[in-house]
């Protein structure tokens, strides 16, 4: 084509000034308000690994490890994370083998067996549950759950792992049932009817069908459990004890993290001594736990994503 | 229509429906007086613009309105050599699908291997026995022309096949169980003429062991491969014939102004 020898642009087809600034107003506002979330993220990182350094300075990395005594107000100090990390962990394994089970079952139930009217009755009230204060779940974990297990079990201590786990469980249900539940539903009417046309029962298309055509969503129900209840604070801060307790035996009294940070951040300990410093160290440790979980989470999506 | 015994007395009647009238949730009658021979070994096309009740009345079949609630059939479609009617209150849909199964529009495999999605209807019927299901996925796969295909590579998942090669798939899914009957909803709809053209000689292969009846919005595909056409139009049946008559000289006008392009 010949070269326009004219290089005017008509103004019909000038490129409209006004417009061009609102667009880029309106882009740099959402850009802006994506940085925040990552700015946040990342003063809270600095933060932690600020006031986290002075920490490990005192106390080598190697200690902190594999110590498995947590004495930082006693006279012979002691900074072996593990011994708050197993109270993390066990009460986060009990929580999950209740919510894993019945958050799915109920996701299941939810999602191919009710009705349309039993389904819109039942999640609201399970979605109440996730509105309960957890300081209330805390309570209910003490005064209820713990009285109930020891008819059952009578050696078992008034504070301890295995009621706030269970309760735990309890709260995490709603978050399980209703991201597993999402998921299935997703699943492609034709994939179900494809399945029931094979003469398969409602339960063999939920079980063989629509949960492996589900389960990177299901996993990502998951994911959100786990970091749920690894950072879960009042329940266990309130039921478990707050005694750091290097066991994975979940009838004994133990702290997690969660609980021995709020426990400190709320005592009256010098804001520059070594025990404050020592629940940066702690707070890195878990957000580097979530972040792990989330990591591996991530991976087994995408595997089973691949897969199926 | 009057008996159709008579009209076509050479045939095996396999199925029919005896003034079938079927009923959606919300009340609208989609099918009135549906009265239709399926013939054993046979292939049946059902015809007729969109909206005009042809695939409701195909899913009558197997039962599938049941998975909605509200869904209301009146009437019967009596199922031989067993003389029952199959929408019967007190017949199970699970054992109607058991005998008679079906192939979709769109290719819906199961999130699962070829291997496994083939022999789902085993499994679900509970073979657990490891050579009767490798023999039947073999023999299932063969006859939905996919084997030679897919034999080398039996446990890869069953979305990375081409969109013909997955609606062979299907049609080998419901193969896998021995059905007596065949149901087609617009199967090559989602495909290109080749994969197209592929499912056609497949289902001329299959109709001399089971019954077919297909639905299809495309009057050339139904005058390629069915035995027998039926007309349906706002819910009724216009004309039930042999393909070659009712393609070259339908005794209705309708059919006539549908099949000509006049109308649809």
């Amino acid at each position: 084509m010949a070269k326009l020898e004219n290089t005017e642009v008509s103004p019909r087809l000038a490129k409209n000034l006004r417009r061009n600034v609102l667009e880029r107003c309106i882009e740099f506002g959402l850009l802006c308000s994506g940085m925040f979330a990552i700015f946040i993220t990342l003063a809270i990182i600095y933060i932690l690994v600020s006031e986290a350094i002075p920490f490990f300075q005192h106390v080598s990395l190697y200690d902190f490890l594999t110590d498995t005594v947590w004495t930082p107000n006693y006279s012979i100090k002691h900074y072996g994370i593990m011994a708050l990390v197993s109270g993390t962990l066990t009460t986060t394994f009990i929580a999950l083998l209740v919510a894993v089970p019945l958050g799915t079952i109920t996701a299941i139930y939810l999602s191919e067996f009710a009705t349309h009217k039993v389904r819109e009755t039942i999640k609201p009230v399970l979605e109440l549950l996730v509105g309960v204060p957890t300081v209330v779940f805390g309570y209910f974990a003490l005064m209820l759950v713990t009285p109930l297990l020891q008819k059952i079990y009578p050696d078992l201590t008034t504070f301890n792992m295995l009621g706030p786990g269970i309760v735990m469980g309890i709260m995490i249900v709603p978050y399980i049932a209703s991201v597993a539940e999402d998921a299935m539903r997703a699943v492609p009417m034709a994939m179900r009817e494809g399945s029931y046309a094979m003469g398969a029962t409602r339960f063999q298309t939920a079980v063989k069908v629509i949960t492996p055509a589900a389960i990177s969503g299901i996993i990502a129900a998951y994911i959100l459990a786990i970091s749920r209840a690894v950072g879960e604070t009042m329940i266990v801060a309130i039921a478990a004890g707050q005694q750091p307790n290097f066991t994975f035996n979940p009838v004994e009294s133990a702290a997690t993290i969660t609980s021995y940070i709020v426990s400190v951040a709320l005592g009256d300990l010098e804001h520059d001594g070594i025990g404050f410093q020592s629940i940066f160290a702690a707070g890195l440790t878990l957000l580097i736990m979530t972040l792990m979980f989330n990591i591996i989470g991530h991976a087994v999506r995408k595997k089973y994503a691949e897969r199926y | 229509m009057v008996d159709k015994k008579r009209k076509h007395p050479k045939e095996i009647i396999k199925a029919e429906a005896n003034s079938l009238n079927f009923f959606y949730a919300d009340g609208t009658q989609a099918l009135k007086k549906i009265s239709l021979p399926v013939y054993e070994n046979k292939i049946t096309a059902l015809i007729g613009p969109s909206g005009c009740g042809k695939s409701t009345f195909l899913r009558c079949f197997n039962r599938m309105h049941d998975l909605y609630p509200g869904n209301k059939y009146d009437g019967e479609i009596i199922l031989h050599p067993d003389n029952t009617n199959i929408l019967d209150k007190r017949v199970d849909p699970i054992e109607v699908r058991m005998r008679i199964s079906m192939v979709f529009q769109k290719p819906n495999p199961f999130p699962k291997s070829i291997y496994e999605n083939v022999a789902y209807g085993l499994r679900v019927r509970g073979e657990r026995n490891k050579r009767v299901l490798d023999d039947k996925v073999e023999e299932a796969l063969k006859g939905a022309s996919l084997w030679d295909e897919v034999k080398k590579r039996l446990h890869d998942l069953a979305f990375n096949l081409s969109g013909g090669q997955q609606q062979r798939l299907c049609i080998a899914r419901a193969l896998a169980t021995d059905p007596e009957i065949m149901l087609f909803d617009e199967p090559t709809s989602a495909l290109d003429p080749i994969a197209t053209m592929n499912i056609e000689e497949l289902m001329a292969g299959l109709k001399e062991k089971l019954s077919i009846l297909i639905v299809t919005h495309n009057m050339q595909q139904a005058a390629r491969i069915s035995d027998y056409t039926a007309y349906m139009y706002l819910g009724e049946l216009v004309e039930h014939d042999e393909t070659d008559k009712v393609f070259t000289n339908p005794s209705k006008k309708e059919t006539e102004d549908y099949i000509t392009g006049k109308f649809g």
